[in-house]
């Protein structure tokens, strides 16, 4: 299959499996320290922006990096270059062995994977790689005329977007006799359509390893008819309130769940899983009965990286099960000082969110009062202790009632932690593809601690 | 060391008297590392791509040959996490056909992989004809040859590894020396950035750009809590040099009892408080909004679908109008000021190096501009030339807009933190950056610190935790009563300051003095709250 071969990525100027594992085999030739690690990355990146609904900048770039991981005893150091001749090749070979020489001895260095055996993650798709500067032009005329459009009412809306596509593949090869191969794709498209009064602004975006997914006149018309309806907002004193969050805004928060998730932190007392003596949350309720959290690079909705930097096989691991906290992620070294299985970082294998079916339509329906939230900026964390985080509402917020979207609100800065949020959950909605490698919900929260208004459109 | 952060030279006199070009000039001779000049096979593939792009049918082409180079060394507790040197070459293209950008970047520096790169980029400006409302125009610059490098005195990547890792080591092992502290992490990324550009219009020029950033933070363990303290040891536009200046194995331990003390500090009482902010703090107040909201971009509505807008628009209601804070309030942009993170000779567009005002006595006065942006504002500012904000992170990245360095100027009396504190009845004393959020149009902000203490009758009374200061821009620097002189001026700066979509990342420094705002709304961000 393609992603094993790596011929699709060939077609679009990549390194192809073997191309990889040739350049990757020189390298090892080339190295004289005790281990050896090989990382190559083979770029092609095509962007185009637009504001004031014209084309800004569009770029198209391509490049190919390789890092070396030398180990000279318990000693280990890298170097990268992007400068692929043989004078470059072993300039950064040479480079790398000495930092790892002049380094002092790592206590938690471990040794080089050897081979291992990796799941299938089919992630390269030929019209997401395939996308040129003239069909990204098409793709943002039809944006902006769909924005144009359903901006009407408003006067001729401002709008403003990105669109990016990205084909990529990834090898990595040891001294230990390890090779793995992995291709993949991502295109994104946001937009931004702002009324000409100033006082109305609509956002939406959508991510995907397949290009073919993303509606491009669907999200211009989602972001005009949000400016449209946004226009006027009202002052709502800051509190709190019931918030429905949409997909793209709980993605904004719950991922920064993975940060708490390092066992190590856990272990160290310095996490919202710690608990006093050394001792984790593992096995506690952590949330929400509901709430189940996972990645899954084998998950046709998430295509993740099956493998990380190290060559670590990342597999399927379940987070947070039923409210349990089920799993924390190890790294080589963590996992083997507490007996546990290396499982990479959290977000390498996609992230998702899962425990409920409604749409955001029936969450809001199920609303007696509430404040609809479309996504969120600028986040920060204020207390690691309990995953705080400060931010603001962006982009269209608007006061429910009764089950029904009634008048735009101002944006609001809120403090609030995504952990804590998941324990005051009404209701959880259906995972949406929210970005490449993520589905998330939407979900009603009780008592979402709005603090302080923003005259912020 | 007081010396050193004591350095401001261009207050708005010397401004007047002594000009950027002439001052880079004096340094120049004094340089202990010598600028070097381009590469000649690369400048030949430099005019190779320059010739493609003219023959593809653009009117205005530049390239951009760089050459990075960062090292990265981090570590915790008594060991090494990890050693990391990384070296990026290529070339960029950026096209200007019918009045629309395009832009290619290839790392294969072979005669057809340049120039299939500027036909890509022509192409792409031609494809953007069909979706645009109008034409680039550029304003004017002198086309110029000429060389500059950071002046150092020590190349960072001269410094054997083993003194760099000594220095940090040493550092983590000065703050185990606290009674409670468990954790440290040290560490210094060094940059390295030489680049050649040259325009169709004749320009070409060659600098070598040196940048240092370490740091150092601990972490206290007590009954079921930990708290951090990170010391504010400010990234800079120099050599190895300044790094040793910091002396962080002497300062170590001091530094990392204050975590150990913050364990046991007062948890603060939300409310309405007078704030007194040192340098250490404010320059990231400064940088997230006087530096985001004045960058034109954002105010014409470039950045709306990502970094957001400004609240300073449209630049006709703006410029020479709108009152920003008192009037003692001078903010300056430069980018010819020593040690500072976007200092440079020319931008990335050649154009000279600029110093101007942003705000003068408390009213907006100008934005930061290239040269596409100058054209526009023109016949407001009555500025013709771009102020030479133009900057990409690499080869790779298409160049635009970014921040010069933007200070706070000192106040006509020359006094420090200390005459402030005796001054203040009731407040609360912030030192260092701690975590910083503000809105898309830069009004609502909410900022915390490292170290917060509790003022009672003009004196220092009590540590303090998880404070947080809320307020929003025009309302903040109206409130600012007070603010140091020349002696209490202090150049603090960001890295890496994400900016555009794709995110590039540019280096900002900015400099201000301590200064004491009324009645601002204070917040407890603990967990109890």
């Amino acid at each position: 299959m393609s992603a094993q071969s790596g011929a699709a990525a060939a077609g679009f100027g990549l390194l192809s499996r073997e191309e990889a594992k040739a350049l990757a085999d020189r390298m090892l030739r080339l190295s004289a320290a005790d281990q050896t690690r090989v990382h190559i990355t083979s770029e092609s990146h095509g962007n185009t922006r637009f504001a004031d609904a014209s084309i800004t900048t569009s770029g198209d770039t391509a490049d190919t990096e390789l890092t070396v991981t030398a180990t000279v005893g318990r000693r280990r150091a890298s170097a990268s270059t992007n400068v692929l001749d043989d004078a470059a090749l072993k300039r950064t070979v040479e480079l790398a062995a000495r930092l790892a020489r002049l380094s002092p001895d790592d206590p938690e260095l471990m040794p080089e994977l050897g081979p291992e055996t990796y799941i299938a993650s089919d992630a390269f798709i030929d019209r997401t790689a395939g996308l040129t500067g003239d069909a990204r032009a098409a793709a943002v005329k039809r944006v902006v005329d769909a924005a144009l459009e359903a901006g009407k009412p408003a006067g001729s809306v401002f709008v403003a977007g990105y669109l990016e596509a990205r084909a990529r593949t990834i090898a990595v090869a040891t001294s230990a006799g390890l090779f793995a191969y992995h291709q993949t794709t991502d295109a994104e498209l946001s937009v931004t359509a702002r009324t000409p009064d100033g006082t109305g602004s609509g956002w939406a975006s959508a991510g995907s390893r397949d290009w073919g997914t993303v509606d491009p006149a669907a999200l211009g018309r989602v972001a005009a008819r949000k400016a449209v309806a946004s226009r006027n907002p009202e002052a709502l004193d800051p509190g709190l309130y019931t918030a429905v969050l949409e997909p793209q805004a709980v993605n904004d928060l719950v991922p920064l769940l993975a940060g708490a998730l390092s066992a190590r932190a856990a272990g160290e007392g310095r996490s919202a899983f710690s608990k006093a003596g050394g001792a984790t949350r593992l096995g506690e309720r952590v949330v929400d009965e509901r709430v189940m959290l996972y990645s899954d690079p084998a998950d046709p909705n998430l295509r993740g990286a099956p493998f990380d930097n190290e060559g670590l096989p990342i597999k399927r691991t379940v987070w947070i099960e039923n409210g349990v906290l089920r799993n924390l992620s190890y790294t080589r070294f963590w996992a083997q000082k507490q007996g546990k299985q290396p499982t990479g970082a959290p977000l390498l294998g996609g992230l998702t969110l899962a425990g409920g079916a409604r749409s955001t339509d029936e969450l809001i329906a199920g609303c007696p009062r509430g404040v609809l939230v479309t996504h969120f900026f600028y986040i920060r964390s204020l207390d690691p202790r309990t995953v705080l985080q400060t931010g603001l509402t962006r982009d269209g917020v608007f006061l429910i009632e009764n089950g029904k979207v009634v008048r735009p609100l101002k944006n609001f800065r809120w403090n609030e932690s995504p952990l804590l949020m998941l324990n005051r959950l009404e209701d959880i909605g259906r995972p949406e593809p929210t970005a490449a490698g993520r589905m998330m919900p939407a979900l009603r929260i009780r008592d979402f601690n709005f603090t302080s208004l923003s005259d912020a459109v | 060391m007081a010396s050193r952060r004591d350095f401001i030279k261009t207050t708005l006199a010397a401004a007047a008297s002594l000009g950027a070009a002439q001052r880079l000039r004096a340094e120049a001779t004094v340089q202990a590392v010598p600028a070097r000049a381009a590469e000649a096979a690369a400048l030949d593939l430099a005019m190779d791509a320059l010739d493609a792009a003219r023959a593809a049918g653009a009117s205005y082409a530049d390239v951009r040959i760089g050459r990075y180079r960062n090292q990265t060394i981090v570590t915790r507790e008594r060991q090494v996490s990890s050693v990391s040197d990384s070296e990026s070459y290529g070339l960029g293209v950026r096209t200007l056909v019918d009045g629309c950008w395009g832009f290619a970047a290839t790392s294969t520096m072979t005669r057809p992989a340049v120039q299939a790169a500027a036909r890509d980029a022509a192409a792409l400006s031609r494809a953007a004809r069909t979706i645009r409302r109008r034409r680039v125009e550029l304003a004017p610059v002198t086309p110029v040859t000429g060389m500059w490098m950071t002046p150092v005195r020590r190349d960072p990547f001269d410094v054997p590894l083993e003194e760099k890792i000594a220095l940090l080591l040493a550092a983590n092992e000065a703050a185990l020396k606290v009674k409670g502290v468990r954790f440290v992490s040290s560490g210094v990324s060094q940059r390295r950035e030489v680049k050649t550009l040259v325009t169709s219009e004749g320009t070409n020029v060659t600098q070598a750009l040196i940048k240092v950033g370490p740091w150092c933070s601990a972490t206290a363990v007590g009954d079921g809590d930990f708290q951090s303290y990170e010391e504010e040891l400010a990234p800079r536009g120099e050599g190895w040099e300044y790094v040793e200046s910091l002396g962080m194995p002497g300062n170590a331990e001091r530094w990392a009892s204050l975590a150990a003390e913050k364990l046991a500090a007062k948890p603060v009482e939300a409310g309405q408080w007078d704030l007194i902010l040192e340098p250490t703090n404010l320059w990231l107040t400064i940088h997230e909004s006087i530096g985001h909201p004045t960058e034109l971009d954002r105010a014409s509505g470039l950045e709306a679908n990502f970094a957001g807008t400004s609240f300073v628009a449209p630049p006709e209601k703006m410029i020479g109008r709108l009152r920003y804070g008192p009037d003692f309030m001078n903010v300056q942009a430069d980018r010819t000021q020593e040690g500072s993170l976007s200092r440079v000779a020319w931008d990335d567009e050649g154009v000279p190096a600029d110093q101007w005002l942003i705000i003068e006595r408390g009213l907006f006065k100008d934005y930061q501009t290239t040269r596409e942006q100058a054209a526009r504002i023109a016949g407001l500012t009555g500025v013709k030339r771009s102020h030479g904000c133009s900057f990409a992170e690499s080869w790779k990245a298409v160049q635009f807009q970014r921040m010069p360095n933007i200070s706070l100027l000192p106040g006509e009396r020359d006094i420090g933190v200390d005459e402030i504190v005796a001054d203040t009845e009731r407040g609360i004393l912030i030192r260092h950056s701690g975590s910083w959020s503000i809105d898309h149009q830069r009004y609502n902000f909410q900022f915390s610190g490292q170290a917060f203490y509790e003022i009672r009758n003009g004196k220092v009374a009590a540590m303090l935790r998880d404070v947080a200061y809320q307020s929003s821009t025009p309302v903040f620097w109206n409130s600012m009563d007070l603010v140091g002189g020349k002696r209490s001026y202090w150049l603090g700066g960001a890295f890496d300051d994400g900016k555009g979509e794709p995110v590039q990342s540019n280096s900002v420094s900015h400099g201000c003095v301590p200064a004491r705002f009324r009645n601002v709304t204070i917040l407890n961000t603990g967990r109890t709250s």
